[in-house]
């Protein structure tokens, strides 16, 4: 009998030892070093606690995951999943490419990657590393940063498969491509999720990131993505999580803005149990312009907590974030917004707002901006609010003959509406919204 | 058509109403005028079902039915219609989207064919014309960033779409110049007939000269103290509530 590792911290090291003498084993020798390296800091980090202090984790506890011994399980290990799973979790239109993986291992059956424009590849992350390692190589783990966040250590410590999307510069991609990341919970198994995306000069791309539970159980998905925004281009970032409610959900999201670019990310949080988004964007270059939206709707106990942090390194650059929450029963969220303007960085546009509807007292939202202002020729605002349902405009409904429950549902739908209209792929917005009213109805009923 | 008995209300525990009555036939126009303060929007407040006010004691029959034990929305599918003083902004609600789940609500209660929205907006664009208002800004959230006399016309043209019995206007004259005021009047008119009926609560004679009240009706300190014809409009306006407000008092300490 193998020895009982004494943390789970010493369990993921015990369970990386294994991969890199099996599967792990034919990868290129810098992607066994990255491994190696961000194990060490791992195990020198060790998972976060929210004691006083430590502000970034002052509101969420992720004790459960650190206690918890979820397990990591072998690419051939993996659970099967129909396509009808598949199917049920897609979002956009059947005929975009889309890659598929389970508990973060690539299913090569259930992914679909449709005729591509030459210099545009969607593929495993591990295949990329051994037939075009340079590509990866200049970024793989050179965002996001493993030496100070133990979730991104963590993550990083299993980069093997992933999604890899390299646009070759001057490529403009009418059609969004999928990545779907489907977790199961049959063995509490345990997702380190892996994303770059390179998009160069001048080029376009949507990326629709999907989470979801194939059932309704508990794991822990931990996943990174790393998002290169070349000159001049434009990516538009969808981020929708479906995860289990009883499932721990954590992302990492770090973004490098080329000059004169444009950046969307809009991040919608529907499951989990816990989440965490940190969502870290920084202008490479001048003159680029970014908006980060978030919507998140949570009830029961569920906890949910985005960091945001916009670098402002350069000049020239805009930002706008826009969160909006809807919280019940006895849900919390947090909202951490950081706006960093360095020296130099002149005629800065930087807003942020976030709000929340309460729709019980017992529901509590923290919203918690930081400011940190280095140029005085620059433009910083934001705004929060959180409030409950506007009893007046209610009433008004009602005496137009609206039953109280449809405007209830109107009222809430029309604080989120701002968000949901920022998704400018129709197809994505029509089924975000729906999703979000099926269970705003589901609230309204219960 | 409505009869209201000794109506008692109070908002946040202060009493307005001090047992009013009042009866309404189908085809009548009522005008309820009084000082600011008398009770005359807690009225039409209390009969929409707005759930800040209570009626305390006293009864209201709609048709027929206890109006006072039924839920806002079904006293609006039940035909009656509050025309607000302060309309609400709704950030979010398309207009148009809004009223036509309004209508949809409406006839689906009544077991009618409700409307798709090619069949809705072309009934909107006929209705729309009575009030002159800009078909735009039915596309725009509800009431958001009107002016004060849009959010009247507003309020007339979602009567005019549900077409009720009984259409309660709480000041719709209030804020509005004279060619607003004369469109609004015109849009209140249309839905005069001897089937419905109309309680016009207003501050000031001038609407009445352009929708001519069958019956005037003076509040004063939550109770109707005196009723008569257009005439008693016309009484008040050269006089002021002040006489009527110290005959009210010296009747009160006296009795």
């Amino acid at each position: 009998m193998t020895q009982r590792p004494a943390t789970q911290e010493q369990a993921y090291l015990t369970a990386l030892e294994s991969f890199e003498k099996n599967g792990y084993a034919n990868d290129p020798s810098w992607a066994h070093d990255i491994r190696k390296a961000a194990m060490s800091r791992f195990q020198s980090l060790g998972f976060p606690t929210s004691r006083r202090g430590n502000e970034e984790w002052k509101y969420t506890d992720i004790g459960p995951i650190a206690k918890a011994k979820f397990r990591s399980l072998d690419s051939n290990a993996q659970p099967r999943v129909n396509a009808a799973d598949v199917e049920g979790a897609s979002l956009g239109e059947p005929g975009w490419s889309q890659l598929v993986f389970v508990n973060g291992g690539y299913s090569e059956e259930l992914s679909s990657v449709s005729s591509l424009p030459a210099g545009v590849m969607v593929v495993n992350l591990v295949e990329a590393m051994r037939s075009t390692p340079d590509l990866v190589q200049a970024h793989l783990a050179r965002h996001a940063d493993y030496e100070a966040n133990a979730f991104t250590a963590l993550n990083t410590a299993f980069i093997h498969e992933g999604a890899f999307v390299h646009i070759t510069d001057g490529i403009m991609l009418d059609e969004p491509i999928r990545l779907l990341f489907l977790s199961t919970s049959q063995e509490e198994a345990v997702s380190q999720s892996r994303v770059l995306i390179v998009a160069g000069k001048d080029s376009k791309a949507a990326i629709i990131e999907g989470y979801a539970g194939i059932s309704d159980g508990r794991y822990f998905s931990n996943a990174v993505t790393e998002i290169v925004v070349g000159d001049g281009s434009t990516v538009e970032y969808y981020k929708v999580q479906q995860q289990s409610e009883k499932a721990f959900h954590i992302t990492t999201t770090e973004v490098a803005l080329g000059r004169d670019s444009n950046f969307s990310s809009i991040n919608i949080d529907l499951g989990g149990k816990l989440t965490r988004n940190n969502l870290n964007v920084l202008t490479e270059g001048e003159g680029s312009s970014s908006v980060l939206n978030g919507l998140y709707l949570v009830n029961g106990t569920q906890h949910v907590d985005n960091q945001v942090i916009i670098d402002h390194a350069k000049p020239y650059t805009t930002s706008r974030e826009l969160y909006k929450g809807i919280l019940d029963g006895k849900s919390r969220s947090v909202f951490h917004g950081s706006i960093i303007v360095r020296e130099g960085a002149v005629k800065v546009n930087a807003n942020q707002v976030d709000k929340n509807l309460l729709l019980s007292d017992q529901a509590e939202a923290d919203t918690k901006p930081a400011f940190w202002v280095y140029c005085d020729d620059v433009k910083c605002g934001h705004g929060a609010a959180c409030g409950q349902m506007d009893e007046t405009a209610l009433f008004y409904m009602r005496s137009r003959g609206i039953d109280e429950k449809t405007a209830r549902g109107l009222l809430t739908r029309a604080f989120i509406s701002e968000v949901i209209e920022s998704i400018s792929n129709e197809p994505l917005r029509g089924q975000v919204d729906a999703l979000v009213q099926t269970k705003l109805q589901e609230w309204l009923v219960s | 058509m409505l009869e209201v008995k000794d109506l008692h209300a109070s908002v946040g525990g202060v009493e307005i109403l001090k047992g009013l009555s009042l009866r309404v036939k189908a085809g009548e126009v009522h005008a309820i005028m009084g000082p600011n303060g008398s009770g005359k929007s807690t009225l039409a407040n209390v009969l929409a079902g707005n759930p800040s006010y209570t009626a305390t004691s006293g009864e209201v029959l709609f048709e027929g039915e206890d109006l006072l034990t039924m839920l806002p929305e079904n006293r609006a599918r039940a035909g009656l219609f509050l025309c607000f003083q302060h309309p609400t902004e709704i950030h979010g609600v398309r207009l148009d989207h809004f009223m036509r789940a309004s209508f949809n609500s409406i006839q689906k209660s009544k077991g009618l064919q409700e409307m798709d929205v090619l069949k809705f907006d072309r009934f909107l664009n006929e209705k729309v014309g009575i009030v002159e208002m800009d078909r735009n800004l039915t596309k725009r959230s509800v009431n958001e960033g009107f002016s004060g006399g849009e959010k009247k016309r507003n309020e007339i043209l979602q009567m005019a779409v549900l077409a009720p019995k009984l259409a309660i206007l709480d000041e719709p004259d209030s804020g509005l110049d004279v060619d607003a005021l004369r469109t609004v009047a015109e849009g209140i008119n249309q839905l005069r007939s001897p089937e419905n009926a109309i309680i016009l609560v207003t501050h000031y004679q001038r609407i009445l000269d352009y929708v001519v009240p069958d019956n005037v009706h003076v509040i004063i300190n939550g109770r109707i103290v005196k009723s008569g014809d257009k005439k008693l409009a016309l009484e008040i306006e050269a006089q002021g509530y002040d006489e009527l407000e110290k005959s009210v008092e010296s009747l009160q300490s006296s009795g």
